[in-house]
């Protein structure tokens, strides 16, 4: 797939995979199999008909590939470039087993890209039942909330998004760079759902500036769905943490990605332009703000991780694209503590360590080599280790059933324990994917459907 | 958006201001907190709910003119609107069962010490409020605060131009010597807080203040307003405002504050170039 330079993108926030042209797509379209009885879908979190989209670019009928992608995905341009698809799909393509499966994620975006590139008129908008008369509140407009409220609107239900934020997506928006998801994207598809008839309330903090409770009482909603996520930022605890220069990663994001602070003066959110910049994690999250850090102008970035590179819950693509831009990776180094001086980072302390016998995830557990400690000069450090979920909506929501972790407990289809309600993504299985959480959002709407129609009225 | 329905000079760069938000206004609490965003470019600033009125839908705050955030707010009135109030939020203050209690408003400060010691003495507290300010036309909320049912107002101001010439902490220190007081609340900058906290604390007086650390999204989710309390870190925006006074690492709060001072001196440099009151 065409890729901007590494040299020339590490300098931008303009997006890195440039996607297919047609003439791409065709061809590699072409290599897919149309394989008898397809193992690629069962890959798939959400089973999209892959078979069946992929042969509709094979005969260049791009709008009906749109409308297969749609049927089973809301945000088919956001998936085509943030899924796992190398750990979902194309493992279970037939290709894959003697050489390289079918790039069916490229294929996916190719579809989705041509969709939005499309007059608003001619979009793909999925047909929507005639209305049911009931009323659906959905908590987030995170990928959970927002295909949640699209399958719902789909079934003929008047839907109703709340957003804490002042702009809608979540993680797709604050979480999620420019470089790896364009923003006008994410505005387009969430565009769409509004063509449905989607409304979407911004600036609404449920849990304080309206309940649970509240929702469901005062304010006539017949079913809600919480997809409010995990957006709970998780620190080392380690001495120094609260001297400036140290962030959460979620803190370092959301002020470039949200509040645009790259373009700070004229965007009025400061941001710290570190030169030296210590990165902790190993997940995408990580390598999303080593790569911000780049692109913010940092002279060196370290990403510091506990474990090795084969370790590292991270996209392989993304791994790639930061060692690409310059990222030093130092594997097998945990941190023990922040130095500063007047009340800035000057540095971070680590701990050499090694791998010994697997733990509970099944991967072997790093181990500190004693008396290794070197310091790694720096004057700013991100922590990127995880999040858990928020409690401002359990708070006033005492009757909610939690997970000994604080999550919200579910069954299979996303009920908890209070009738009506239903919750999915991050904030019932801790911080996940995407995809995922698109999942349990479709999966939660089926399953309000039948519950609505199924009361007593 | 949120349109703006009153605004008034309380001093040359003290500022009130009324804003319709009839959800926030329903459930606004003494103590807590909103999220301000003028417009698309601006950043999210955090500020105290002064007064609200649940039943006409609106909320007040009165702010310092600081930076450019404040700077740009001080020129808005009726007739303009804000991209985004987002709230309420923190955790409302403790007004119930504090016996004889002593609100400590310095400066700004005082905007929360009123809706405080309102509620306190609702709640059937003994109320003493402390208002103070560098010199007599600092002070706010003067009347306001006389038309509450208080068992005493106390002024002091550095320069004796208005009530006593004194610091907050020396009637504060006088009541906890004469045992007069159960708790003391104080809100205010950082340093007058510290100050505070620390003259209860030497009486064994429990003094729990309001901290004003830097915020980005205001609903835990980021972390910029971390506080120490006790050795363990807080979110000022999920677990507070609100704080033990006597645990709060006071020295790490002001200097996280200072984090983007010369980013906030160059942005309101370059907007006092272009906007109209030439300061």
């Amino acid at each position: 797939m065409p890729e901007r330079d590494a040299a020339e993108r590490r300098a931008t926030f303009g997006e890195v995979a440039f996607g297919y042209d047609e003439e791409l797509a065709r061809a590699e379209a072409e290599r897919c199999l149309q394989c008898k009885n397809p193992t690629c879908i069962e890959g798939c979190p959400v089973n999209i008909d892959i078979k069946s989209f992929i042969g509709h670019i094979i005969e260049g009928e791009y709008a009906d590939g749109v409308a297969v992608l749609k049927e089973r995905n809301a945000l088919p341009a956001v998936c085509g470039r943030v899924c796992p698809q190398e750990e979902q799909c194309e493992i279970a393509c037939v290709l894959s087993r003697k050489g390289e499966p079918v790039a069916i994620g490229r294929l996916e975006r190719f579809l989705g890209d041509y969709d939005l590139a499309c007059d608003l008129e001619h979009r793909c908008v999925p047909v929507v039942a005639p209305p049911t008369g009931f009323r659906c509140a959905v908590v987030g407009s995170g990928p959970a909330g927002l295909a949640c409220a699209g399958e719902l609107a789909r079934l003929g239900h008047s839907v109703t998004v709340f957003e804490s934020l002042h702009a809608p997506g979540g993680v797709l928006t604050y979480g999620i760079p420019e470089f790896r998801l364009p923003k006008d994207i994410v505005q387009a598809e969430i565009d769409m759902l509004v063509q449905m008839g989607v409304e979407i309330v911004l600036d609404t903090v449920v849990g304080a500036t309206v309940t649970l409770g509240e929702l469901l009482d005062e304010e006539g909603f017949d079913s809600v769905f919480i997809g409010n996520g995990a957006g709970l930022p998780v620190f080392l605890g380690v001495p120094g943490e609260n001297l400036n220069g140290v962030y959460s990663a979620n803190e370092f994001l959301t002020r470039v990605n949200l509040m645009r602070a790259y373009e700070f003066p004229h965007a009025d959110t400061p941001m710290w332009r570190g030169r030296k910049v210590a990165v902790i994690g190993g997940g995408n999250v990580a390598m999303d703000s080593a790569r911000t850090a780049l692109r913010l102008g940092a002279t060196e970035v370290f990403l510091v991780y506990r474990r090795t590179e084969d370790e590292m819950p991270a996209r392989r693509e993304e791994v790639h694209h930061a060692r690409e831009e310059g990222v030093e990776f130092k594997m097998l180094c945990s941190p023990a503590e922040v130095v500063g001086r007047d009340g800035f980072v000057t540095g971070l302390v680590a701990t050499r360590m090694e791998l010994g016998e697997p733990d509970e995830s099944g991967r072997r557990a790093p181990v500190c080599v004693m008396g290794s400690e070197f310091e790694i000069e720096c004057d700013t450090v991100v922590v990127a280790v995880g999040t858990r979920a928020n409690p401002l909506l359990a708070q006033t929501a005492p009757d909610l059933e939690l997970t000994s972790r604080g999550y919200i407990a579910t069954d299979d289809e996303g009920a908890t324990n209070i009738p009506g309600v239903f919750a999915g993504g991050d904030i019932v299985t801790g911080s996940a994917t995407v995809i995922l959480a698109m999942g349990a959002g479709k999966r939660s709407a089926g399953a309000m459907d039948g519950w609505l129609k199924g009361r007593k009225r | 958006m949120f349109p703006i329905v009153h605004a008034r000079q309380l001093s040359e760069a003290v500022f009130e201001m009324g804003v319709e938000a009839p959800r926030v206004a329903r459930k606004a609490r003494a103590g807590q907190f909103f999220m301000l965003r003028i417009d698309e470019d601006g950043e999210r600033i955090p500020l105290t709910f002064s007064d609200w009125s649940a039943e006409e839908g609106w909320i007040r705050f009165i702010f310092m003119r600081v930076g450019k955030t404040t700077h740009k707010l001080s020129h808005l009135g009726p007739g303009d609107s804000l991209a985004d109030i987002v709230g309420p939020l923190g955790i409302p203050t403790h007004t119930e069962g504090l016996g004889r209690v002593a609100v400590i408003g310095g400066g700004v400060g005082a905007a929360v010490a009123y809706p405080v010691a309102r509620a306190m003495a609702e709640a059937g507290s003994d109320v003493t409020v402390i208002l103070g300010a560098r010199n007599a036309d600092l002070l706010i909320l003067e009347d306001e605060f006389k038309a509450l049912p208080l068992t005493d107002l106390v002024i002091t101001t550095d320069d004796g131009s208005a009530g006593r010439k004194d610091l907050v902490t020396a009637p504060l220190k006088e009541m906890c010597e004469a045992k007069a007081i159960d708790n003391s609340m104080a809100i205010g900058p950082a340093i007058m807080m510290k100050f505070c906290a620390a003259t209860a604390k030497e009486h064994g007086v429990p003094c729990v203040v309001s901290l004003n650390p830097i915020m980005v999204d205001g609903t835990g989710m980021c972390g910029a307003c971390r506080v120490s309390v006790a050795g363990q870190t807080k979110f000022g925006c999920v677990d507070g405002p609100d704080f033990d006074g006597w645990e709060v690492d006071f020295e790490e709060l002001m200097s996280r504050q200072r984090v983007y001072n010369d980013e906030e001196r160059l942005a309101d440099a370059e907007y006092s170039k272009e906007c109209s009151c030439r300061l």
